[in-house]
Formats: structure tokens, sequence, C-alpha cells
């Protein structure tokens, strides 16, 4: 493989002294516009390591004389792309929502910019299409605990669900029935709210329930089991169940109760974006 | 003892191809005149539609992402049809290419063309071919750097006129003619200009032939789809030789019909000797045939010593067969092939167009959840629709489906209305609930076949889409 070096008698190049099979490696030099943009690359690069971020120290790293930074221009990028918009949040912070018309310029910036704030924000548990999940209501149906007028949902958004951080969060509390019912009334009063919307139950079974629920459960979830907005209690006579609705499931929930937790969203969202998102789940399809 | 190798290097040999008349030089100027003339003035043909749409007849409208051809106006979703005529450019290409050589290179390349182009201005301003090589060697004097100067600001307009044409495509070209000279057009305008005013300049001043032989990719790719029946240019050696001075004659032999007068080297564009034989730097423009014509007529022969010839032709002719006529070579399994595919997908292009509907929708039907089930137990699907309408008038589209079981529809805004307005020339996106109540089949069915229909109310004119609907599977 390596022989010595030689001078190759053809060119009058040194050979580097490698030989493959009888041919015998040239020793030429880099062409020279290849070492010139070799040491352009170089001196670009001292430059560049001076004019930009570079150098990692032990906390940071040089900031460089450009005063450039990508946080910088991703800062600088939010704030033009919000400048541009200043006028749209303006008239979406004074806009009355429920007048706003499905088609507009407004309401087509609102349901924009509230699908990005229900992407980053409310997706974690209601779902990335909204859907919901065993204990997180399902946003597309028509059904609301606490209202699906926009103005409510806009409260709920604003304030939440029985958190501690929020004074003005919707707040109900539904007893442990499990300390006050025995459990032959617990089937009883489960058979009943199975019977609101199942034609497979026990009839005998289900009327006896009917007295324990006029007791115990219409006070909050009325009298026909329709649910009450103003505190938050579930239409029970309906195909739709928040944990679900067959008779385990309701059993527990009678017997130990629920007690679904929603944050304060305008603690942490500015008031377009509560109000955008408010539009957005309003434009879903179970809007009132 | 070193030797030194020989160079790999080769400076480039200056070109003063001479004027030259004849069919091929007409036909020639002919394409000039019409391909520079489609250029330079498309841009300013104006054409009426309506007063919600630009009415330049071709604009490429990358801001509204349009394309606009007289009367065909082509959205991004329909950009097959630009795919279309690219390949059919292609298949041209190809069936040119395998029929006629380099006549593409010869006649039609906007390199050839400008590139003739400014020959044509340089022998205005400088001379022909021997006034040329007098000044190219003569001292750098007052009438040189006139001359000069004035041929290069004289290219440099031609560059500027076609750069500032290439932009037109882009914008509405009377106003932005108005915004160049008032310097208030666009920074991205100005740059196109310059660029493209710059290339003009040294691709058909300065480089000129050597953008083919060195840059050019193509004249590589033609050489493999040449064939034995492919017309090239071609020289009647057993005509010519042995030429007027060659050693032959000197010694007794008689003479052929070349009288090595150069007239065939001196026209070239390209700088080659076409008698040596085909080679890849022959464009095949007809000069040479033009030139060497002009003398054969001069000297009483016959025409065609250097001519358009297949590579079969020379040898067959010199055992002793009669001239083939050209149409014999041009017709054969490959081009006809070629043809009848061209053909074919410029048939089915036109009948895309003809069977485009000015309204149009597409469903995406939501996956995420694939139902929802409301309060009362009904089944409710979500589709996104968008409503197209192509037309320069605003519309109003009214939404229905059919389908074999019972479905309702429903408008999300619409407050129970099955109408969506859609602007001129404007996409509209129109969330749409289709509900199966309990007691219908399709609420419990897997997947219901349905068709959504959007008609417009003003002309009727419909079209439709399929889509499906899931029930609750049990």
């Amino acid at each position: 493989m390596s022989d010595e070096n030689q001078i190759d008698e053809a060119t009058g190049v040194e050979t580097t002294g490698h030989t493959w099979d009888g041919i015998r490696e040239l020793n030429n030099p880099l062409p020279r516009w290849w070492l010139w943009t070799f040491y352009a690359t170089i001196v670009w690069g001292i430059g560049y390591t001076i004019a930009f971020p570079a150098w990692p120290l032990i906390s940071g790293a040089t900031a460089g004389v450009m005063g450039y930074s990508t946080r910088g221009e991703v800062a600088t990028q939010i704030a033009e792309h919000e400048a541009e918009n200043a006028t749209l949040v303006a008239s979406l912070n004074s806009a009355d929502l429920p007048t706003l018309a499905p088609g507009d310029d407004l309401h087509r910036y609102a349901v924009a910019r509230g699908r990005s704030v229900f992407s980053a924000q409310c997706s974690q548990c209601h779902g990335s299409g909204a859907a919901g999940a065993k204990g997180y209501p399902n946003l597309l149906d028509n059904d609301w605990l606490w209202g699906g007028d926009i103005e409510n949902i806009s409260l709920t958004i604003a304030h939440g669900v029985r958190n501690e951080t929020d004074d003005d969060a919707r707040y109900s509390e539904m007893p442990a029935f499990g300390e006050i019912l025995e459990d032959e009334e617990i089937v009883a009063v489960v058979e009943y709210v199975v019977s609101l919307s199942s034609t497979e139950h026990d009839a005998g079974l289900a009327g006896q329930g009917a007295e324990i629920y006029a007791d115990n459960c219409a006070a909050c979830h009325g009298d026909t089991a329709l649910g009450d907005y103003e505190q938050g209690a579930p239409n029970l006579a309906d195909a739709i169940w928040l944990y679900g609705g067959d008779r385990a499931t309701l059993e527990e929930t009678v017997r130990y109760s629920r007690y679904g937790v929603m944050p304060a969203w305008g603690q942490r969202l500015s008031d377009e974006d509560v109000r955008a998102v408010s539009v957005y789940v309003h434009s879903l399809g179970g809007g009132e | 003892m070193t030797t030194t190798p020989p160079s790999l290097y080769a400076a480039r040999e200056p070109i003063f191809p001479r004027r030259v008349t004849g069919f091929f030089r007409r036909f020639k100027w002919g394409i000039m005149i019409f391909t520079l003339g489609i250029y330079y003035l498309t841009p300013w043909i104006r054409w009426d539609r309506g007063p919600n749409l630009p009415d330049q007849a071709v604009l490429v409208d990358i801001a509204s992402r349009r394309f606009y051809f007289f009367w065909i106006e082509i959205w991004p979703h329909e950009f097959y049809f630009v795919a279309g005529l690219l390949i059919m450019a292609g298949l041209g290409l190809f069936l040119f290419t395998s029929a006629l050589g380099r006549v593409w290179c010869g006649y039609a390349c906007p390199q050839t063309v400008w590139t003739d182009l400014f020959i044509l201005v340089e022998r205005w301003i400088e001379g022909d071919r021997n006034a040329r090589l007098r000044l190219h060697r003569g001292k750098w004097d007052i009438r040189k750097w006139r001359l000069r100067v004035t041929k290069w600001a004289v290219w440099l307009l031609i560059g500027l006129a076609t750069g500032g044409a290439w932009v037109f495509y882009f914008a509405d070209a009377p106003t932005l003619l108005t915004n160049l000279v008032t310097l208030s057009a666009h920074p991205v305008a100005y740059i196109t200009i310059a660029i493209l005013t710059l290339t003009t300049f040294v691709f058909g001043g300065f480089m000129r032939e050597q953008v083919c032989i060195y840059m050019c990719p193509w004249p590589r790719i033609q050489a493999a789809m040449v064939d034995v029946d492919t017309i090239t240019i071609g020289y009647r050696g057993w005509r010519g030789e042995p030429r007027k001075h060659s050693e032959a004659v000197k010694t007794g032999e008689p003479m052929g019909d070349c009288i090595d007068c150069m007239a065939c080297v001196n026209v070239c564009p390209m700088g080659i000797d076409i008698r040596d034989g085909q080679q890849m730097e022959c464009i095949t423009c007809g000069l040479c045939i033009d030139a060497c014509d002009d003398i054969m007529a001069k000297i009483g022969k016959p025409r065609g010593l250097v001519d358009y010839l297949s590579l079969a032709d020379e040898p067959a002719e010199a055992a002793g067969a009669p001239a083939k006529p050209i149409w014999r070579h041009v017709l054969r399994p490959r081009t006809i092939l070629y043809t009848a595919m061209w053909s074919l997908i410029g048939l089915g292009l036109v009948y895309a167009l003809f069977i485009r509907t000015d309204i149009e929708l597409t469903v995406s039907p939501e996956r995420n959840p694939t139902f929802v089930m409301q309060s009362d137990g009904s089944i409710r699907n979500i589709y996104d629709v968008r409503l197209r309408n192509k037309t320069g008038e605003a519309r109003e589209f009214h939404l229905s489906l059919t389908s074999d079981e019972v479905l309702r529809i429903e408008l999300e805004g619409q407050q129970g209305q099955l109408v969506v307005d859609v602007p001129a020339d404007r996409t509209v996106l129109q969330r749409v609930y289709v509900t199966a109540r309990p007691q219908d089949p399709a609420a419990s069915m897997d997947s219901v076949d349905l068709r959504l229909w959007v008609e417009d109310i003003a002309t009727g004119e419909r079209a439709s889409r399929d889509t499906s609907f899931n029930g609750k599977s049990e």
C-alpha cells in the first residue's frame, strides 16, 4: 500500500506514497480557488462568532456585537403579528359576542384564534377534536352543564369550575349519597335514573327509586331530571353521560359523588383569548 | 527528466458569424419575430373578466394564487393542467428530437433566439464578419470604444426589455410599468429585472455558444434520443470530396463539388466545420446550408452539398442509393408513438377543461370524533365543506343531500337556512351537520353513503360530492 514518496516522471509531481494496484497517488496541491474559498470560510467564521451569539460560556454564551438572538427575533415577529391584528383584537374585546355573525371577518378571526388557543390550552382535557373524555365534557354536543350560550361558555372559561383560585368559579357540590342512603335505596334510585332514558329497566324497582329521587335528588336535578344550569346539575333524562350511564358507574356516582374541576382561564389568558375560545367552542355545533 | 502534461484547458476561440441569406435564414428570422413577439407583447393583451377579476389575458397572480390564460382560470387545486402542459412540452421535445434532431436548439431555444438578436445588433453596429474581426484585433482606440459601448448599451436595453417583460406576467402590466417608472414598484420586481437583464446581457452577448456547449444539459440528453433516421445536418462527402485545396486534387484526382470556400464555417454561430461530420456543438440551425447553397448556385452546381440529412443518408447515397425524402425518415413507429402519446394527453386536458364547472365543493368529514351523540340520542356527523365560486360575481349556493337512508342536513351559523353566500372568485368554508334521529336506521349503522349537493340558486348549476355518514355501530 504505502511506498516511499517519489517524484512522478510523467508530471514531475511528488507522490504521496500511496499505491493501489500500481497506481500511485500524486501529491498535487489543492486547487487555488478551493483553497481561497476555504480560507474565506475561516475568516467568515471568525467574523460570524464575533457578530453573532456563538461561544458557550459557563452560564450562557457570548452575545455577539450585533445584538441578535433567535428569541428576540421571535418576540419581534410576535409583536409585528399582534400589531397587525390590533384592530381586530380591539373590536373583539368590545364586541357583543352573541351578535357576532358567522362569516364576518371578526367571527372568522375569533374562531381561528380560538382554535389555536384551544389546541394549546384546552385539548389536554377536552381532546383535540373537543370530543371530551370520561369526566371531561364533550363540547360538540348540545348538552351543557353550566349553559351553552356564548355568555355562559365565556363565564365558565374565564372563572372555571370548582377551583379554589377564583371566587367567581362555577360552584356546586353533590353530596356523597353513600353516607345518606341505604344500599338498596341507591340501587333503586339508579334504576329510576336508568328508566328515564332507557326502555330496558325494572319498572317496579324504578318506581321505588322515583320516591327516593324526589326526596333527595330533585332539588338540584329537577322534578323531571332535566338538570339545572344554575347549579351545574346534569340532565339525567338525556342520552349523554359524562362519567358513563351503566348501572355500576351510576351507583359509583351516587355513592361517592363527582367533583370535576376546571381552572379559571381568565387568570392565565388575555381577555381576547377567552373571548376567542368562547366563540370557537360555541361554533363547534352545540352552541345555544 | 520531467515532461509537462497536456493542458486540459482550452481558451474560447471568438466566433464572428458572417451574414447569410437563404431559406433557413428567413425561416429563422420569422421564428425570432414570432417568439419574441409572443414574449414581449403577451402581457399587454387585455381580456375582460368583469369587475372583480383582473383584465390581463395572461397573468400569474401569485398573491391570490390564480393563473389566468385568456378564458381559462386555473386555481391551485387544478395545477395538474400546468403539469399536463409540461408533460406535453416534454413529449413534444422528444418527438421533435427523435424526428428532427436539435431543431429546438437551432430555432426556438431562448438562448439561440437572443444570441441571434444580439449578433444582429453587433452586425449593425460593428459591421460584418471581416470588420468585426479587424475591430477585435485592433487597438482600443476611440472608434473601438465608441462601437463597443454603443453595442453594449443596445444589448443592455434589450436585456432590460427582456427582464422587464418577464415581471409583467406576474402583475397588471400597465400598473406595474407606471410603478417601475415612478420607482414605486416592489423591490422584488427590480431585483428580478436586474438579474434577467444581466443574464440576458452576459448569456447573449458574451457566453453565447458556450452556454450550449458547457452549461446546457439538453445536448447530452438529445444525444441519447437521436437514431440513424433523425434529421441532422450532414455533408454529402461523396459529392464534395476531394476538396479543391486538398492533396488529392493536386495529384490530379477528379475534383469534388466542395471548393473549400469556408462559407459554411464562417456563418456558423457555433464555430464548427460541419464537413467534419455531426458533432455535439451543432445546433442544426441550417445557416451553413444557406451559405453552401448560395455558393453552389454561383458555381452552377446543384444545391444540397450541405443539407438536412439523416445519419444513414450519407453512406447510403455514397453507395449509390437515391436520396430519401425527409418525410420517410420522419414517419416511423417511434415518432408516431410520441405523437399518439402527446395527442392523448392533449385530448385528456381539453376534455378535463370542458367538464370543469364554475362551482365546486370539496367535503372533508370530521374524523375526530367520527360522530357526536346529541342529548336526544340522535347521531350527528360533522363535515367541513369548501364551496368554490369560480365566477366573477357573488353567488348564493343551496346545499342539500341525497341518501338511501333518512338523514337531515343543517349548516353551522346559518339559522336553519341551507343557503351560503360565496363572494366572487372565493372559497368559503362551511361546517355542515348531518343528523340521524335515534329511530332512523342510519343512527345505528356502521356507515351510510350520502351525496352532498351544491346548487347555484340563480342559474341552477349543480355539483356534488360523495361522502359517508358514521352511525353508532353496535
